[in-house]
């Protein structure tokens, strides 16, 4: 089975994350970057499939040159080889224009399978996975918290706010997994050492047959007009309980009138 | 006035309220045009009207619940290409956002998701505000190719009453094959609470790894229902198994941005705070007073939450009776 799994680096939450002037992009290079989060349970997810039914895992990733290094982590996991979609003119693609290059790139390196994580922590809008689905013609099973593969069919257990489906369809399709679908492993030494000789291809436009107007900023459909940073909060009151600590904040919750 | 498409949330025939959300912001952008996907149109439509629905277009389908969110975006998609909207609103659910980003891939436009606020640009097109990396950044964007589809957070815009005819308009639609891919063989309802729901009530109250235990957890249910506000949980909690996962509140779960956010035994770690940071107030009660949470608070109690909740409520309770 030849699974691919898509992982972005993004830049780590605890950082502060810096839109760039002008532009309104974000400024991967001001920020250490790390795997997306849900990213990990998308690539464990694929090797657990590959270890079951057997077959590939190939990690793919759009990003600038330092998605290398999470690429190289994700291989580390335990993936078999991976593409790395790179080129200068890829900055400031939105979702609708990165969609369209992954689902060029996905339609030439092959899959059965697509993971995906559900959502990335940085610009979060949940969306690729389901515009992937969309432009390649093959059924979306997002939100899974459970994955059972079974010959040519897929089923996951897709949650949603009011409870969850059971959902069914056939292979080749695209899935996005929630975080409490697995626990993801973490890399053995081994692995670390194994990853540095497993092969990583390089895709650009021009190789993938994208014209540069179609993607990065020019070929993005939505734009970011202006932007500022939030007023920090006021400082607010702390009390520390000296046996009264209920009372005062429901002094407090009264004065503000929410009781 | 162009119509603008509001695809209606809706369990068993009740309009939620992040669709009165959307109608008014449709509203401020052209004629607002419900979208009903599925049976039971007839019992939303008085509410549709409270909220100014000049009609609802409606596709009685069985297929909407049987096929996983590619029918919706394809009867959407019909109706973009019938009605030529000015914009299109979905309600920032997880199904909303992929409903909208694969409308925005048949329609070949923009599409800007979590939308806190929406208005008349002056360009003529929509304003979209936006709070990213956890609400520290505010932003304005806009869609520039395309037809704006916009998926708005619930609980961000308030709803306001207008009248509307919410003529019913019924709609010829078949799912196409491609968008039968994926196929919903059963369906388990979640538990429905009588509380509020997490993305929609005016106070939340949240607890955190400091609640000990599934059991110690309770006297956040209690503090909630002495306030009638909704549950929430950080990953702490749900990773254990105290809590159910629906009710996480943060980076990895659900983003609420309510007028009373109380956190209760939660350090807040930058994970949970990207998820709650925006509310109007917030208080916090924790033992340690390191705990990043009280940076955030308008209010807090550094102390044992075991002792200054039950006085709380004791407190709420006294003063709900007088």
């Amino acid at each position: 089975m030849n699974i691919v799994v898509l992982v972005k680096q993004v830049p780590d939450t605890e950082s502060e994350r810096k839109l760039v002037p002008g532009a309104g992009t974000l400024d991967r290079a001001a920020a250490d970057g790390l795997i997306n989060e849900l990213d990990e349970y998308a690539i464990e997810e694929g090797l657990r499939i590959a270890g079951a039914h057997g077959g590939e895992v190939t990690i793919m990733s759009m990003g600038p040159a330092k998605a290398a290094e999470s690429i190289r982590k994700a291989l580390s996991m335990g993936a078999d080889k991976a593409v790395h979609v790179l080129d200068d003119g890829l900055a400031g693609s939105d979702a609708l224009a990165t969609s369209a290059v992954l689902a060029a790139a996905l339609g030439a390196v092959g899959f059965d399978l697509v993971i995906a994580g559900s959502e990335s922590t940085d610009a979060r809008t949940g969306v690729l996975p389901a515009m992937l689905a969309e432009r390649l013609g093959v059924p979306q099973l997002t939100q899974a918290s459970k994955v059972d593969i079974s010959g040519t069919s897929v089923t996951v257990r897709r949650v949603s706010d009011d409870g969850f489906d059971v959902v069914e369809a056939s292979l080749p399709a695209v899935i996005s997994v929630v975080e409490k679908i697995n626990e993801p492993r973490y890399p053995s030494f081994k692995g670390i050492m194994a990853a540095k000789k497993k092969p990583v291809q390089t895709l650009t436009l021009a190789g993938l047959g994208i014209p540069a107007e179609a993607a990065g900023l020019a070929g993005s459909a939505t734009q970011v007009c202006d932007f500022a940073a939030r007023p920090p909060r006021a400082a607010g009151v702390i009390v520390k309980d000296e046996g009264d600590g209920g009372v005062k904040a429901a002094a407090f919750l009264a004065e503000r009138k929410f009781i | 006035m162009a119509e603008v498409l509001v695809l209606v949330e809706q369990a068993g025939g009740e309009v939620k309220k992040v669709t009165a959300e959307l109608l008014t912001v449709a509203a401020r952008l052209g004629t607002p045009a419900a979208v009903w996907a599925g049976p039971g149109a007839e019992s939303g439509r008085e509410r549709l009207a409270g909220f100014g629905a000049a009609k609802v277009y409606v596709a009685d389908s069985a297929e909407f619940a049987s096929y996983v969110v590619a029918p919706k975006a394809e009867l959407l998609a019909q109706l973009v290409a019938s009605a030529s909207p000015a914009a299109v609103l979905i309600a920032g659910s997880a199904e909303g956002k992929e409903i909208a980003g694969r409308l925005a891939v048949k329609t070949g436009s923009g599409v800007l998701t979590d939308a806190v606020d929406v208005t008349a640009g002056q360009d003529g097109g929509a304003l979209v505000s936006q709070a990213n990396f956890g609400g520290s950044v505010n932003v304005h964007s806009k869609v520039k190719s395309g037809l704006p589809i916009i998926t708005v957070r619930p609980n961000a815009v308030a709803p306001s009453a207008a009248d509307g005819a919410a003529e019913l308009v019924p709609v010829s639609f078949a799912a196409s094959d491609a968008a039968k891919g994926a196929r919903v063989v059963s369906h388990e309802a979640a538990e429905r609470s009588a509380r509020p729901d997490l993305q929609e009530a005016q106070i939340v109250v949240s607890g955190g790894r400091g609640t000990g235990s599934a059991e110690g957890f309770g006297v956040i249910e209690r503090l909630a229902d002495a306030l009638g506000a909704a549950v929430g949980a950080s990953r702490a909690v749900t990773d254990a198994g105290w809590y159910p996962h629906a009710f996480q509140v943060g980076q990895t779960g659900k983003t609420v941005s309510p007028q009373l956010y109380a956190a209760v035994g939660i350090s807040g770690a930058i994970q949970h705070r990207a998820g709650m940071q925006t509310s109007k107030t917030i208080i916090a009660v924790n033992k340690d007073p390191e705990a990043p949470i009280f940076e955030i608070a308008d209010f807090g109690v550094v102390g044992d939450l075991f002792t200054v909740v039950p006085q709380l409520i004791d407190e709420i309770t006294k003063r709900k009776a007088s």
